[in-house]
């Protein structure tokens, strides 16, 4: 199955954020061989400039470096690791920051709910 | 170099006007979109990079040449409508391609075909349209072509043979070759493109990078082309 893009916004973008999640997450694992370009462009059912333009930010974010003569991988610097997964949360943050305050629900609240909801579930 | 040029190209026929003075220039390395509802110039275009038709006035260049013999020898085609002979097999489709096309690659053709376990003793007319359609499109694209010119490839099929021949042409991409697809089913195909190409009623209405575009205007190739050919 090819993979699920939203509309309206660069798929290249959107595989970015995929990878990056993954890497988050552990799915990729820190020193982990990435698959080609155009493997990884038959996987996601893209083209392979975009899937080389995703990867090519990767690089220049310290997310992923190449090897010169075996290929890409997934960095194995803890600063970065932490760094991305510090981002990728301060994201998911602000989501339901702004969500909450579209109900109206101000400041204070907030923080009351999120560790009453911990505690409840 | 430009792969495919065209200079102020236009098409008449009679009274109308299929194509009106085209400006266009394609490098090798991409993959493309021409899009367009039915009867906006599509076919034409693709015709006419094959020589299959001469412009009204204008000119189409493949590599710097007009359409001739020694530039049919870099232009893989992939008509619309079925084109081989239906009596014969995939196997003595094999060797009719080797005849013609000195760039053939059996071998990558066998490979796919293969892949797809296709019994390639079956004659044409034996298989199932989205068979027929994979097999058109794997000859094509097992030459080794500068430019492919690929007219309405998904249209006619499943989702499931759809996203088989869309993986075929990701799997082929060539950084040395442009592939240049027309269709007017874009959700399908949108994520394989580099540039797209809206034409309307013969006239280019927009050529811009995919992703440039999607940021651009917030919306999908296929949102972008609603609206642009709302009738």
């Amino acid at each position: 199955m090819p993979w699920e893009f939203a509309e309206g916004s660069p798929i290249w973008r959107q595989i970015v954020a995929r990878i990056k999640a993954a890497v988050a997450g552990g799915r990729l694992a820190p020193g982990e061989k990435v698959a080609s370009v155009r493997d990884l462009a038959m996987e996601a059912g893209v083209n392979p400039n975009t899937m080389q333009r995703a990867l090519a930010q990767l690089e220049q974010e310290g997310i992923l470096h190449t090897e010169r003569t075996s290929g890409r991988y997934v960095t194995e610097n803890v600063e970065i690791l932490e760094g991305l997964r510090r981002q990728l949360a301060s994201e998911v943050i602000a989501e339901l920051y702004h969500q909450l305050h579209a109900l109206g629900i101000d400041d204070n609240q907030i923080v009351t709910m999120v560790s009453t909801w911990k505690d409840e579930n | 170099m430009a792969v495919l040029e065209c200079k102020a190209l236009s098409k008449q026929y009679r009274e109308i006007a299929a194509l009106d003075a085209i400006d266009l220039s394609l490098e090798a390395g991409q993959i493309i979109g021409l899009l367009g509802p039915n009867g906006s110039g599509k076919t034409t275009l693709i015709k006419l990079a094959n020589g299959l038709i001469k412009p009204t006035s204008g000119q189409i260049l493949i590599e710097g040449m007009a359409p001739c013999v020694e530039t049919k020898a870099k232009v893989a085609y992939l008509p619309d409508r079925n084109f081989l002979p239906e009596y014969m097999s995939t196997a003595q489709l094999l060797d009719y391609y080797q005849d013609f096309f000195v760039d053939f690659d059996r071998k990558r053709a066998i490979d796919m075909l293969t892949n797809l376990g296709l019994d390639v003793s079956k004659r044409l007319k034996e298989l199932s349209r989205g068979t027929r359609e994979k097999v058109q499109l794997i000859l094509t694209m097992s030459r080794n072509a500068h430019i492919y010119l690929l007219d309405e490839p998904i249209a006619g099929v499943d989702p499931a043979a759809r996203d088989y021949i869309l993986r075929a042409i990701i799997s082929n991409y060539s950084p040395d070759s442009l592939v240049l697809i027309s269709t007017h089913l874009i959700t399908d195909i949108e994520s394989v493109l580099d540039d797209v190409i809206f034409l309307k009623q013969g006239h280019m209405v927009l050529h811009e990078s995919a992703d440039d575009l999607r940021e651009r205007t917030g919306k999908s190739v296929d949102g972008l082309f609603r609206e642009v050919f709302a009738c």
